[in-house]
């Protein structure tokens, strides 16, 4: 198939999917409502295969404006981008805005695209090249992306070390409802990197007191609270730090790390015994999270603050023995996925069936390699890894499948080819003896009917003779013939009994005249009845004789050179999966490595520790003993 | 002791769901949909990764925000505890001799990274344009023009019954039994359509028998069947349903041709 060009794909990047679905009622081209049928189960794949196929055969036409596809053509073009990012194809759909920044497009539509492939480029790191893209946004720019556009903006010069800039983009944005609490929190760190630590505080604030409507909603407000509490701490602020830490929610997915930032607050303050308040239920969270660990060397500090030596050695131990646990684990982790068990788990079916199946890895019994997965799905780089390997596993099932297809699409051609060689020209040789007759007959409609056409201006009342009258008529002619010219009273008589009767005859034909050529009109009409019947079975039978043709002929080397790019993409994407999955084994032992380097420093911690408060313990008890 | 982690991460983020720069995949959504269950679930890793998180940022996070006195101070005053203090000088020691080797082994990890991800997506674009061409044969093997007939299913803009079954019958021969997933009706509702069908008659007249089984919103099981009559030209027949719960105000099998 030829790829639709990129503008037309570029297109696509300029309106969101969800911004504008068609509906079904209102559709009126079902391929396209059949691309987003595919898209809205997030099969991207499908989608784009259909929705280029479908622009690309619109493209072609003469007259576009006649095919159902015009009523959805700008949306079309819009979902085709929206699609290619989704499947993780940044490269066409960032090539593709660029064409449409150079072509002949509203102002609108470009400044849209403009504010896309910025946003690209900003992902991308190509940070210069992000601003310079929104540059070109001049003059109107669609009402919905105007917030989008600044806060963008704000981001980029956040990234570029320009927080006064972003500073004052984003106070003019901070109550807009639609971007939650983003942008009051990136106010904050704008004004943090600004060197105002004090209205960053301020600002901060604001945005931990925000009302959540969502999940994200609620995971930035308790991020807020998380960092505005670290730097209230850091402040030495110790009240106030903890009365934001105690904001962030208990079930959030910051909440071990303020509570183990809670603690700290109070344990700083030297409240140990408060400080074990969130330390304790800390402890009994999930083992392999950063924040428990910690947390399990934390609580025997505070008991040994409390100077309870004694509980805090055997706290130790039990910190001790969760490491040990724990750098077994890691172990089990990096031996596992050195055998490859962790793509395998990856690739589990009932995983994909999964919503949170990335949560779910951890619990699943069997797959040790999982248990520190969270915290490596964190990298984007390894989730787009990751779903890279995964579509990388459908591209190369699909190419299995196809090359099964391509040998059953040889087998159909194959038993048609052989079916139908020897009935054809059979089929060839009857059809020409029949085509011959009815062409002849087709003649002589075509000729009878002009010459009706003619007699409507030029009478010719013999043409209308019946066969019966033309036969009458040569007899008379043949009468008068054979009379000659003889004067006999016999012949005489003969020939005007001859006049009569063909003046009878010519009679006849002179007053019917009329009559007869109504009639002959009407039977030519019923006859065109008839020829139109032969027509569409002969027209028909044409169609069927080439279909049969074309149902085996001419598919070998569109056969052939499909079954070679099938081969060569099977061995392309067998070689980029294994060095993807070797990618992200290699990741992720790198990231249990260091967890299990981590692991080790605190094991030692724990194990001097141990001895340090069995010291004290053994000291505080000989120094109480002593008078 | 060890020291609680700084927070480093505080780089600014974006509404969508994602602390890092956002994913690809979901910046395009951001703000018109909810996260999908990827994303989610990244979304969730990313914030219980907040420690981990290698924003691009935060190098200049960390070199704008330098430890004030207050904070020394804390860590002074930590390291003071005597029972802590070895463990996490030796700590400190051997995290900073990885962290120094992690950047540059993270940087690396990325470049390879992304160095596979343009092949790959070179990849998507090769084994689109197989599948285009594939999908094409197919057609004109399978379904030629002159013969081809295909049915479309859609749902009624707005309509809240659940579908669960359509079943076709084409002069009498069944020729689809479809049961819905959530998914699948859930795209249906969005306003995506559905082939149900795509097979070959004759050119002519022929009878189409369309049976849906659903449940409506109070409970109740909704079954309809309706009889249509459609031609088929030279030209490929598509045939769309629309349908419609009783509470739509709507016929429940709507036909329609294209």
């Amino acid at each position: 198939m030829i790829r639709a060009p990129h503008q037309l794909l570029g297109l696509g990047l300029v309106v969101g999917l969800a911004a504008c679905p068609a509906a079904g009622a209102d559709l009126r081209d079902l391929y396209f409502g059949e691309a987003l049928y595919q898209a809205y189960q997030g099969q991207y794949f499908d989608a784009l295969e259909r929705l280029d196929t479908e622009l690309a055969q619109y493209h072609g036409l003469d007259q576009p404006a006649l095919d159902t596809l015009h009523y959805h053509i700008n949306d079309a073009e819009f979902s085709v981008g929206d699609f290619e990012l989704n499947y993780r194809m940044h490269q066409r759909a960032g090539r593709a805005i660029k064409a449409v920044l150079e072509g002949a497009v509203d102002e609108s539509v470009r400044n849209e695209a403009a504010f896309r492939l910025a946003r690209i480029q900003f992902q991308k790191d190509q940070l210069d090249d992000a601003m310079e893209s929104l540059s070109r946004i001049k003059g109107t720019v669609p009402e919905e992306i105007k917030d989008d556009v600044e806060f963008l903006r704000a981001n980029i010069e956040m990234a570029t070390g320009k927080p006064s800039e972003a500073v004052k983009v984003l106070k003019q944005l901070r109550s807009d409802t639609s971007l939650g609490g983003f942008a009051s929190y990136n106010l904050g760190i704008a004004l943090l990197q600004d060197g105002r630590p004090q209205d960053a505080i301020e600002q901060l604030d604001k945005a931990g007191r925000l009302a959540a409507v969502d999940e994200a909603g609620l995971a930035i407000r308790d991020k807020s609270n998380l960092v505005l509490g670290t730097m209230l701490f850091e402040a030495a602020n110790f009240d106030r730090a903890k009365e934001s830490l105690d904001r962030v929610s208990l079930e959030g997915p910051f909440s071990n790390q303020a509570l183990l930032r809670a603690g700290w607050a109070e344990a700083t303050a030297e409240q140990y015994d408060r400080a074990l308040v969130p330390w304790n239920i800390l402890a009994e969270r999930e083992p392999t999270d950063v924040a428990v660990q910690e947390a399990m060397l934390a609580v025997p500090h505070a008991y040994a603050g409390l100077k309870l030596y004694g509980r805090a050695a055997v706290m130790y131990g039990r910190a001790l023995e969760l490491f040990s646990k724990q750098i077994e684990k890691v172990d089990a982790s990096i031996g596992s996925i050195t055998e490859g068990r962790f793509l395998k788990a990856l690739m589990r079916e009932e995983a994909r069936q999964d919503k949170d199946w990335v949560i779910r890895l951890r619990s699943l019994p069997d797959a040790p390699e999982t248990y520190y997965l969270m915290e490596l799905m964190a990298s984007h780089d390894f989730q787009t890894a990751l779903q890279n390997y995964l579509d990388l596993e459908d591209l190369k099932a699909k190419l299995t499948a196809w090359k099964t297809s391509i040998d059953a699409f040889d087998d159909i051609i194959r038993l048609r080819e052989q079916n139908y060689e020897p009935l054809l020209p059979g089929v060839d040789t009857k059809f020409r003896e029949l085509d011959s007759r009815i062409r002849l007959r087709q003649e002589q409609r075509k000729h009878i009917g002009e010459r009706l056409q003619a007699m409507l201006t030029a009478p010719r009342p013999e043409y209308l003779a019946t066969a019966e009258e033309r036969i009458a008529g040569e007899r008379i002619s043949q009468i008068e013939k054979q009379l000659g010219n003889s004067n006999s009273p016999d012949a005489l008589a003969l020939r005007q009994r001859a006049a009569r009767l063909r003046g009878t005859l010519t009679w006849r034909l002179e007053t019917e005249y009329h009559e007869r050529l109504t009639a002959a009109y009407a039977h030519l009409k019923e006859l065109n009845v008839d020829v139109d019947a032969l027509t569409r079975q002969y027209d028909a039978f044409v169609r069927t004789r080439q279909a049969a043709t074309h149902s085996y002929a001419g598919y070998d080397a569109q056969i052939e050179r499909l079954r070679s790019r099938v081969g060569d993409s099977l061995q392309r994407v067998d070689v980029v999966i294994a060095q993807q999955g070797r990618m992200i084994e290699t990741v992720a032992i790198n990231q249990l490595e260091a967890r299990r380097d981590r692991l080790v420093a605190q094991q030692t911690q724990a194990r001097y520790a141990v001895a340090d408060s069995y010291d004290r313990a053994v000291r505080a008890q000989s120094g109480a003993e002593k008078p | 002791m060890a020291r609680h982690n700084r927070i480093t991460n505080k780089l600014g983020i974006e509404p969508g769901g994602s602390f890092t720069p956002l994913t690809p995949d979901s910046w395009s959504r951001a703000r018109c949909e909810p996260i999908p269950a990827v994303g989610r679930a990244f979304v969730v890793a990313c914030l219980l990764g907040l420690g981990c998180v290698q924003g691009w940022a935060q190098e200049n996070t960390q070199k704008q925000a330098p430890q004030n006195k207050q904070q020394k101070a804390a860590q002074s005053k930590q390291a003071q505890a005597p029972q802590t203090n070895p463990p996490q000088a030796q700590q400190k020691t051997a995290q900073q001799a990885s962290q120094s080797s992690q950047p540059q082994a993270q940087q690396n990890d990325q470049k390879q990274m992304r160095g596979l991800d343009e092949q790959i997506q070179e990849i998507k674009s090769d084994v689109l344009s197989i599948s285009a061409e594939l999908r094409g044969l197919e057609e004109k093997l399978l379904y030629p023009s002159g013969t081809q007939v295909a049915v479309f299913v859609s749902l009624t803009k707005g309509d809240t019954m659940r579908l669960d079954a359509v079943r076709l019958q084409i002069d009498g021969q069944l020729v689809a039994h479809y049961i819905y997933s959530a998914k699948e009706l859930e795209a249906l509702r969005k306003g995506g359509v559905q082939r149900l069908y795509v097979g070959n008659v004759a050119t002519g007249d022929h009878q189409l028998e369309v049976l849906i089984d659903a449940k409506l919103e109070s409970g109740e099981d909704f079954s309809r069947t309706e009889h249509f009559s459609f031609r088929k030209e030279v030209k490929p027949k598509m045939v769309g349903l629309t349908l419609a719960g009783p509470a739509s105000g709507n016929t429940p099998i709507a036909l329609g041709e294209w």
